[in-house]
């Protein structure tokens, strides 16, 4: 077997130096009745031609957003990642090291996750960004938990404009909570999230661009939460909104997620993914997940460890802020990357070319025939109204080749207003002529 | 100089003598020391429009972000990564955390742009392939496990645990059982275990290990109350050895109306070997990352898939994948008494795509194999180094780990930190130390399968070395190790007291002097 590196010669001769008989008898504390008392009936080991012809074949049986004209988005986006960054990850001393619990031999993926804390926290605008959790939807409910022990207080509302999963992880974190107010899904525009605010609400969470694409205003919405003493958490599903709008920092935001993904990361069916969380400076022992902090080695040379550790399991066992062990490392880093190729003029770049597809999209299905655009604003996203359920429709311009969009109605089957809703996104992929053809499609299957 | 805050240096070139900076061994400034706003390594057309659709919520704030081009980006990430110990260079013998080698096959076959380009929301008939690959990744799970059903999407070990546990707790809910409010955990467990548990509003009540390193089931019996909900259980146990009592231990808790939640981390010892389903666990995470060698990347993503018994599988979580006669169906709402969703979407695909190429590449026999060499291994390390090092649990062989306490390091004035330090020198990475908690001063070595003979004996030599020269008393070469790496040890202390978590441009830090 390729991978493993003793020869039949070799074990033998360390079993006599064990003092062991068998290999069975490094497995004597197992019960009798439990060992090797089966037949698995799985396939034997196979050469690399074979397990790749295999692997290949399940891959072929998908169609992939290259194969042509592709707006599928609702909380993961296709974006362009420069090949130096797959490159570079692939690198052995990134792919393969674990967390840098020895920092004088970690210093690299300590010094990227320093980088990393400082892109995440510039581009939020807040004052800190942690070293990453596993995804945008785990790490709101880690940061409605994260607003209950900052302000002691136990009301979480959830707009309406909140991605659906999103709101179901909240709800699985905080099961049967009566605290836990859920607003109806609000594809038309704003809801009604600020008059739920009262004195005994922890946090607020808006979503913006929110689900259906609608742009939200955080300014507003930070100014009657803290009028009630309660915080401000904003949800990003598409990052590389933030470099065209402004930051949640500036608007008053207490702590911001975001899902990373767009950013270096390919759409992999939905993982793995990258959790962003950034907070204000005196919440930061309330944080959940790994920090990287700067500090000196014994020479006086600038190094950088794992800090405030002190929340975390490992050491504070059932007292910690959250059960979090790992973060999303390499895709971690490939957003680092690939947002240090693009800096700020790039990003700023990006963001625009992704509204300006996007506004070409919405004035194009705005021309054909029995579709309404819902969204005055917009980033990258919009959703429209059809004349038909958005479920068959999808369905049907997928046969034709056309990835269209979510119809709403996946996330949400249970709330018929939403039937006739198909939510859309653009990127700087989108070619015109992408946009040609869902267009003149759509305008054939609803005539 | 310039100086931030804190009195520490900030600049380029402001790094001092020490060991850095030469031959082979870089030393790098901060991406926002050479980059600056207006560099790109990125070709974009800058486009222009009027009549945006942002409603009057344009960025006025700046972004300040550092850019470089590409060749820049190539060579400050390259030389950061030199500053990195990596199992693909070297031993990675850190207990607990399963460092195998990760074959490049299954990074390959994760980026076919079949697995790695396929959108999560995309329609159901468009993904086939990918459920297909879902349904296969499950059946050997369930297969290796001999369990009823397997939640395939959490992210990551402890997230598993989490969504074990919540099933727990429905299941004891639908049995009008919701008075059961405390967890058993033995005082040996990870740390996520108590977390998880307390997480979810447990109490929980620590079960005392026996002297010989295993839990007692006699223990186990009398902690048990109708107040029990589960017990947490690792096996093979943080100490390495396998729970002799397992099966008594699960029928004394099913016994008492409770389930077992097993922490599948140290499944690497057993795949193959032994199914936890024939144990009578109830629940079980399996670390991908681990056991099934997707990359740890430093430090994630990982992947934590949960089988579960017959009594918890209605209590599965959204999404999973059902045969039906039109070809696969996945699930994505909550039927019945699941427990609804804990991650967006369908959990870590990139994963499972290589922790499938990677049981298919080693077949049930290479697995077996793989998990006896992992066991052969850390014995062959205690035999070869039981006569200097003191090991706390002679009673049983071990599993896939080795365990030493600090006893041989008695008066040395070295501690187990400052032996790990010295490890360094020589050219390995640490075993995990002072965990598991119940042995003082531990030091848990996992050399995992991937380990051929020569480089076990050279670890071996080089262990028996310093141990040697810790107890004739050569204080000095731990105290002050590493001194060969790229930095030496780093002030922690100062790190927690003053935080700076980000970078800071100088011109806006107040100029400290010091």
């Amino acid at each position: 077997m390729r991978y493993l590196p003793h020869s039949a010669h070799e074990r033998a001769d360390m079993l006599g130096v064990i003092g062991a008989a068998d290999i069975d008898a490094l497995f004597s504390a197992v019960p009798k009745s439990a060992l090797k008392s089966f037949d698995l009936g799985l396939p034997a080991h196979q050469p690399e031609f074979l397990v790749e012809a295999h692997m290949r074949a399940l891959a072929s049986k998908n169609h992939a957003a290259g194969d042509g004209p592709f707006f599928v988005g609702a909380g993961a986006y296709r974006h362009h990642v420069p090949a130096t960054v797959d490159h570079l990850i692939q690198r052995s001393e990134w792919l393969t090291a674990y967390t840098p619990y020895q920092p004088e031999i970690s210093q690299g993926t300590l010094q990227m996750l320093f980088e990393f804390q400082t892109q995440v926290a510039k581009i939020m605008g807040m004052d800190v960004a942690n070293a990453s959790l596993y995804d945008g939807s785990t790490g709101t409910a880690e940061a409605v938990l994260m607003a209950r022990r900052l302000t002691r207080k136990n009301k979480i509302v959830l707009s309406g404009g909140l991605h659906p999963h999103y709101r179901d992880v909240v709800k699985a974190y905080l099961k049967d909570d009566p605290d836990l107010v859920c607003l109806s899904p609000s594809p038309e525009g704003q809801g009604d999230i600020l008059q739920q605010i009262d004195g005994n609400t922890a946090a607020i969470v808006i979503q913006t661009p929110d689900f259906y694409g609608h742009l939200r205003d955080l300014k507003s919405a930070a100014e009657a939460a803290h009028a009630q003493g309660a915080l401000l958490i904003v949800v990003v599903t598409e990052v590389v909104s933030l470099g065209l709008l402004e930051a949640p920092g500036a608007l008053g935001a207490d702590i911001v997620v975001a899902e990373g993904q767009s950013i270096g990361n390919a759409l992999n069916f939905g993982g793995p993914y990258l959790g962003l969380m950034a907070t204000r400076k005196e919440f930061i022992r309330q944080m959940p997940g790994r920090l990287c902090g700067e500090t000196v080695d014994a020479d006086g040379n600038r190094g950088f460890v794992l800090t405030l550790s002190t929340r975390e399991q490992h050491i504070r066992r059932e007292k910690a802020t959250s059960n979090i062990c790992t973060n999303s490392g390499l895709c971690a880093l490939a957003f680092s990357i690939h947002m240090g190729l693009l800096g700020e003029a790039g990003f700023v770049r990006l963001a625009r070319l992704n509204h300006f597809n996007a506004i070409k999209l919405a004035d194009a299905l705005e021309g054909v025939p029995g579709v309404t655009v819902l969204n005055k604003t917009f980033f990258n996203e919009m959703t429209i109204r059809t004349p038909q359920p958005a479920a068959g429709l999808v369905e049907r311009l997928a046969r034709r080749g056309i990835l269209a969009g979510v119809p709403a109605s996946r996330l949400l089957p249970n709330d018929r207003s939403v039937d006739n809703l198909i939510i859309l996104a653009a990127t700087e992929l989108t070619t015109d002529a992408d946009i040609s053809a869902l267009a003149a499609a759509l305008t054939e299957e609803l005539a | 100089m310039s100086m931030n805050t804190q009195g520490r240096p900030t600049g380029v070139g402001t790094v001092g003598t020490g060991a850095s900076g030469s031959a082979l061994i870089p030393d790098e400034p901060l991406l926002f020391e050479i980059g600056d706003t207006e560099h790109s390594g990125v070709d974009l057309p800058d486009v222009t429009f009027s009549g945006d659709r942002l409603g009057g919520f344009a960025r006025k704030s700046k972004l300040d972000l550092a850019g470089l081009t590409e060749p820049e980006a190539m060579r400050h990430y390259v030389r950061l990564s030199r500053m990195n110990h990596s199992i693909d260079s070297g031993m990675y013998p850190l207990g607990s955390c399963t460092m195998k080698h990760n074959p490049r096959l299954n990074e390959k076959m994760a980026r076919l742009p079949g697995f790695s380009d396929i959108h999560p929301l995309q329609p159901v008939s468009t993904v086939q392939g990918a459920l297909e690959m879902m349904n296969q990744l499950s059946h050997w799970l369930l297969t290796l496990t001999n369990t009823a059903a397997v939640a395939l999407s959490p992210k990551a070990g402890a997230h598993g645990e989490l969504l074990g546990m919540m099933a727990i707790k429905a299941a004891q809910e639908a049995k009008g059982e919701a008075h059961r409010t405390v967890v058993l955990v033995p005082e040996s467990a990870h740390g996520t275990n108590p977390a998880t548990a307390a997480f979810l509003g447990y109490t929980v009540k620590p079960v005392p290990a026996k002297d010989d390193g295993t839990v007692d089931v006699e223990a186990v019996k009398a902690a048990l109350s109708p107040d029990v909900a589960a017990i947490m259980l690792t096996n093979p146990n943080t100490c390495g050895l396998f729970e002799p009592q397992v099966i008594e231990i699960a029928k004394a808790v099913h016994d008492a109306g409770a389930f077992f939640y097993c922490d599948g981390a140290n499944f690497n010892a057993i795949m193959g070997v032994v199914r936890p389903g024939d144990l009578g666990i109830d629940a079980m995470h399996i670390n991908l990352h681990k056991t099934f060698s997707t990359p740890h990347g430093g430090g994630g993503p990982g992947a934590g898939p949960v089988v579960l018994s017959e009594a918890l599988a209605p209590f599965a979580p959204v999404p999973f994948v059902r045969k039906t006669a039109n070809g696969l169906e996945l699930v994505e709402h909550i039927e019945g008494d699941a427990l609804g969703r804990v991650t967006a979407f369908h959990g870590q695909m990139g994963m499972y795509v290589r922790a499938l190429t990677y049981m298919l590449s080693h077949g049930d026999d290479g697995l077996a194999q793989a998990a006896q060499d992992a066991v052969l291994n850390a014995n062959y390390i205690k035999a070869r180094l039981q006569h200097i090092f003191s090991v706390p649990f002679p009673d049983y062989p071990t599993m896939h780990e080795a365990l030493f306490d600090d006893s041989f390091l008695r008066d040395s004035g070295v501690s187990t930190l400052d032996f790990a330090k010295a490890l360094i020198d020589e050219g390995f990475h640490p075993m995990t130390m002072y965990f598991p908690l119940v042995v003082h001063g531990a030091m848990l070595i996992e050399p995992t399968e991937s380990e051929s003979k020569q480089t076990l004996d050279r670890f071996c030599d080089v262990m028996a070395e310093l141990a040697t020269d810790a107890i004739a008393g050569n204080k000095e070469r731990f105290t002050s190790a590493p001194t060969k790496a790229p930095r030496r040890r780093l002030d922690e202390t100062r790190a927690a007291r003053q935080p700076v978590l980000k970078w800071e441009k100088p011109a806006d830090l107040p100029q400290a002097a010091e």
